[in-house]
């Protein structure tokens, strides 16, 4: 479109404005509010019992949910993409469900059936596991909620590189397992990365499906995002100090996670 | 399945004890509020996020200005800030100790707030590439044989965008209606369907929960259905 410059400029600055009254006014308050004590006073939030042990099952929660749903999804991309199994479409549909179901009916769909009184809950029960209000639960929720973001990745890209050089690697006397090692894999690796990156995040910051199956004890089950929401809705002044050290915590590990998105970011989009 | 075998869990507990009673749990005082309230605030927050959205992307691609690159990442940040960090930024803003003055929080402006901020990046994702394909001699042509520059968007433009506005403004609608983690905070008492669930579970009241979830997942297949439909016109 050629517009006036005028035009272009008050457009500009119309986008502009609306990102930084939405997007970093907000995030420098936190940070404000955070630090207004002093880096110690944060320093000393960050590293209380609660806080340290809220960060490592958070850690924990994504180091096993983000390789698990990678696997699957690579897995479920090249079955998506490459096979004509039936049922690919419906396969193709379900797969978007977490994106659109509320991540709170998720943890009650996990009660329902592996609660106490659930569908499959007498089972666990009478093996001694615990999966409801316990860290395993909490594993679940998040392989749930954070499953679409591979496949969705690396699907376009599979489509896009064609199945040519894997067919030459096949006539070439490679097995399966080779060619995807030596010619699918590194050719769908960016779309793999960006992939892992979103599901990393989504695992970091994931609140809704996980409060609901977690028995929210400090020190136990409860990761950073459930620490800031516990807190927050605790009165007094040093509870606030707390929440907010926690919540500035998660903000500078997502805006590592957002760093290495855009370093990977597919080249269409930074245009 | 992971995510099957769940959800029909969630529907046959809502069904459990009869149709009937699922419906007067559906059709509850409670439960008829907070799903207007819910799909009247993601309704607003679509159609916000359908125009800013194209703003932005049509900023991000038709312009130049220092900063572009910088401004693009920014546009991530709501997908990799956890929403319960969002939420506590818009309590930092606007809550009690607001340093504009303002007092939004607990009220449907601050979930409205909350709302726009987790879903900016759908419309604009989605328009972007699309944007990028569209090749900038058809706008010049139409500008070249008098359209002005309204026009030239609405007649020219908008027809190429329009699968990707939607679909986009259909996801942001989607995630309205399940958002909990950024809205759990700040809502005070306005009533969001997914919050009501959440108190519900945590008093035991799991029928009504799974009553008004069935609900919102029908919502939810519903714009799946809308969105794989926009999408297939699209790629035809």
């Amino acid at each position: 479109m050629l517009v006036s410059r005028r035009a272009r400029l008050s457009l500009r600055a119309l986008a502009l404005l609306y990102l930084a009254l939405l997007l970093l006014l907000p995030l420098g308050v936190v940070f404000a509010r955070t630090f207004e004590h002093g880096f110690g006073a944060a320093w000393g939030w960050v590293t209380t019992p609660a806080a340290i042990s809220a960060f490592w099952l958070t850690v924990l929660i994504a180091a096993i949910a983000v390789p698990l749903n990678t696997i699957f999804g690579v897995g479920a991309a090249l079955i998506l993409v490459r096979s004509k199994a039936r049922g690919r479409r419906v396969l193709d549909a379900l797969i978007d469900l977490p994106f659109l179901v509320s991540p709170v009916i998720v943890g009650l769909a996990l009660i329902l059936v592996y609660g106490q009184t659930g569908w499959f809950g007498n089972w666990f029960v009478q093996h001694g596991i615990r999966i409801i209000y316990a860290p395993t639960g909490m594993i679940v929720a998040t392989l749930f909620v954070s499953l679409p973001f591979v496949v969705r990745e690396v699907a376009p890209v599979l489509i896009e590189v064609g199945d040519e050089q894997e067919q030459a690697a096949a006539t070439l006397g490679a097995s399966s397992w080779q060619s995807f090692w030596r010619v699918t894999l590194p050719s769908i690796r960016w779309g793999v990365a960006y992939g892992v990156v979103l599901t990393t995040a989504r695992a970091l910051g994931e609140i809704g499906a996980v409060a609901v199956v977690s028995s929210n004890v400090a020190g136990s089950t409860l990761t950073l995002p459930l620490l800031v929401l516990q807190r927050d809705s605790q009165i007094g002044p040093q509870a606030i100090s707390s929440a907010y050290a926690a919540g500035a915590e998660l903000a500078v590990m997502s805006l590592i996670v957002l760093l290495v998105m855009t370093m990977l970011a597919p080249r269409g989009r930074t245009a | 399945m992971i995510v099957l075998i769940p959800l029909a869990a969630v529907i046959d507990n809502a069904f459990s004890q009869g149709f009937s009673s699922f419906w007067s749990s559906a059709t509850s005082g409670t439960a008829l509020t907070a799903l207007w309230v819910t799909l009247g605030a993601s309704i607003v927050v679509a159609a916000v996020g359908a125009a800013m959205g194209t703003l932005i992307a049509w900023v991000l691609v038709r312009d130049e200005f220092p900063g572009k690159r910088f401004v693009n990442a920014l546009i991530d940040l709501p997908f990799a800030l956890p929403t319960i960090v969002a939420a506590l930024t818009l309590i930092a803003l606007y809550g009690p100790r607001s340093p504009l003055g303002v007092h939004l929080a607990y009220t449907r402006g601050a979930v409205l707030i909350a709302l726009m901020f987790v879903t900016l990046p759908f419309v604009v994702r989605s328009v972007q590439p699309v944007l990028i394909e569209l090749d900038p001699e058809v706008e010049e042509a139409a500008a070249s044989l008098g359209a002005s520059g309204a026009t030239t968007f609405r007649r020219i433009v908008l027809p190429a965008l329009r699968p990707a506005v939607l679909s986009g403004a259909a996801l942001a609608f989607a995630r309205s209606v399940g958002e909990f983690g950024s809205l759990v905070l700040i809502a005070g008492k306005v009533q969001i369907a997914s919050i009501v669930i959440y108190d519900d579970i945590e008093s035991d009241a799991t029928q009504a929960a799974a009553s008004l979830s069935v609900v919102l997942l029908a919502i939810s297949l519903i714009v799946l259905v809308l969105i794989r439909r926009w999408g297939n016109r699209d790629a035809r």
